[in-house]
């Protein structure tokens, strides 16, 4: 069973109290973008195996949206962090280049 | 080949069953091939098959990284139907279905299909009119099914409660010629075709990169050494990301964890296969006994093969509802795959954005029904550029707005 710490609450939420929201760090685009732009932001999903980001909202808690970091070949969660940013941390970043060095995903690494 | 039948038993019982050969070769890869199709699932298998049978193509090599039928083609719960709504489906989810009917004898080799109906049950008024709806689809498509009352339901159904509390049973979507095969069987018998007309399977043999030259391919580098082709199939269902990052182009798929459970054999209760989308769960009894079981995807990426504890128990609450009487049940076994979910829940048969790489994936959590349809219309893709079966399957839908929207008619689990 997974578990995430609510950046905003601090409880270590288990999966039935989460709701998963898929990808993080979309870019959106909207009237006047290329049909290419608004077909990778519609259905073009990151899959990786590997180091993933996504967005989970914990639904059954305070409610609030928020950002996890994980590998989705071995459940491991790198970490949560706040919703208000379009990208990750420098923190979360650091702790996934100590567990998975050279990692990638879309620009950041 | 020798070909299997009651004389060859009769044969090999007479001298202590020593004359079965291997069932299909275990070859080293060649240097070149026209056609190499990555995957031995039953999409991959019944590709080749169809590029030998109806194409006279047999240079042809199925490489699988684990063994033959051990991806979701050996973990599914084996439901065969072709009632959807949208035309496309039910073209080649139909014509899949027709092919079931014959398996047996087209491949000599005993796929057990099984076509003993399949109710979907109606437990909302919106199901109802959904149903109703795909019913009068089904008539003017050619498919033969039927909206029946509770009544026939239970008839049909004698262990159902139609009048739980919740989600009493309101009607029903009967597909009297759907059913169930052996899944293992339908890969096996697919790879013994497939080998008797000269083609390599080779397992163990991991797909590691695509070789291009500019914008056509060239080639597999793979954990067996690098294999050239002419044509390449990606039939990788969970892994499709994978590979076409390694092709260098992307695919609108998610890979999540779906699960199934299979319960202690017990006698003979039900005759059926029987869904109940509303509440996610599903339910038939195998020949051995046991009810065998599933429901709705787990929520997030996921490659391990592995799901969530709740989601189990989520299934199996539904399902208690239904049918009270499997609420002492022991269950023997659970176990997941990793499925390939698309935006509209609809399979891609497609070119793409690289000369001579073909893919086929996107059957999410429905694909062991499709997958003679499925074969059938990629060989055709792969052999002659265009098939009407897949047409409207192609990745380009996404960017043009043309979506086969099966997720609300056919509910989460196909
Ligand atoms: C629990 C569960 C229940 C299901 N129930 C049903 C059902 O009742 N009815 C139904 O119609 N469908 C059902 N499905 C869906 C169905 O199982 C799949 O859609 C179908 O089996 C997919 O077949 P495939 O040949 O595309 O994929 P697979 O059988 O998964 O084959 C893909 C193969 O590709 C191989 N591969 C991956 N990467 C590489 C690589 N790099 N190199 C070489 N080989 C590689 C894998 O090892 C695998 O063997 C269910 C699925 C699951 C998981
Ligand atoms: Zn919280």
């Amino acid at each position: 069973m997974l578990t995430l710490q609510c950046p905003y609450c601090g409880v270590q939420a288990e999966e039935t109290e989460l709701h998963a929201g898929g990808e993080a760090h979309l870019k959106r685009f909207g009237p006047g973008a290329s049909d290419e732009d608004f077909e990778a932001y519609l259905f073009m999903r990151e899959n990786p195996k590997g180091v993933h980001f996504e967005r989970w909202r914990h639904v059954n808690g305070c409610g609030k949206w928020f950002h996890a970091a994980r590998c989705t070949m071995t459940l491991e969660v790198f970490g949560t962090y706040s919703a208000q940013t379009s990208e990750p941390p420098q923190s979360i970043r650091a702790a996934i280049s100590a567990k998975r060095p050279g990692w990638q995903w879309k620009d950041f690494a | 080949m020798k070909r299997y039948s009651a004389f060859a038993i009769a044969r090999e019982a007479a001298r202590y069953h020593s004359g079965w050969g291997r069932a299909w070769a275990a070859p080293q890869p060649k240097a070149k091939y026209d056609a190499i199709i990555v995957g031995a699932g039953g999409h991959g298998l019944a590709t080749a098959y169809y590029l030998g049978k109806n194409f006279g193509i047999t240079n042809v090599a199925v490489l699988e990284k684990g063994w033959l039928g051990g991806g979701n083609t050996g973990r599914n719960t084996t439901i065969i139907r072709s009632n959807y709504l949208q035309d496309a489906s039910a073209a080649i989810y139909e014509k899949a279905r027709s092919l079931y009917e014959t398996m047996s004898q087209d491949l000599n080799y005993n796929v057990m299909f099984s076509p003993r109906g399949v109710i979907m049950l109606a437990q909302t008024h919106h199901e109802v009119r959904g149903y109703q709806r795909t019913a009068h689809a089904n008539a003017l498509q050619g498919v033969e099914t039927q909206y029946i009352g509770p009544d026939k339901v239970k008839e049909l159904v004698p262990i159902i409660n139609i009048d739980g509390p919740r989600y009493p049973v309101l009607g029903g979507l009967w597909q009297p010629r759907g059913g169930t095969a052996r899944h293992d069987a339908v890969a096996w018998g697919y790879a013994r075709a497939c080998s008797d007309m000269g083609m390599d399977i080779i397992q163990q043999c991991e797909v590691t990169g695509v070789r291009r030259d500019g914008d056509r391919v060239i080639g597999v580098d793979t954990t067996k050494g690098a294999i050239d082709c002419d044509k390449l199939g990606l039939v990788v269902a969970g892994h499709s990301g994978v590979l076409a990052e390694k092709a260098g182009f992307r695919l609108p798929i998610e890979s999540l964890a779906l699960q199934a459970l299979v319960s202690e054999p017990i006698k003979p209760c039900m005759d059926v296969v029987v869904m109940a989308n509303t509440v996610h769960g599903y339910m038939s009894q195998s020949d051995k006994g046991e009810m065998v079981i599933g429901g709705g995807t787990d929520g997030f990426n996921n490659y391990t093969q592995r799901g969530s504890f709740h989601h189990v128990e989520e299934t199996v609450r539904a399902l208690i509802e239904t049918f009270p009487m499997i609420s002492r049940l022991k269950m023997l076994r659970q176990w997941g795959g990793i499925v390939d979910m698309t935006g509209d829940r609809s399979p891609i048969l497609s070119k793409t954005p690289v000369d001579g790489i073909f893919v086929n994936c996107g059957w999410g959590t429905g694909g062991f029904k499709a997958i003679p349809g499925s074969g059938w219309a990629m060989a055709e893709l792969m052999a002659k550029g265009h098939s009407p079966l897949a047409a409207e399957f192609s990745l380009n839908r996404f960017a043009e707005g043309r979506f086969i929207d099966e997720s609300v008619a056919a509910g989460v689990a196909h």
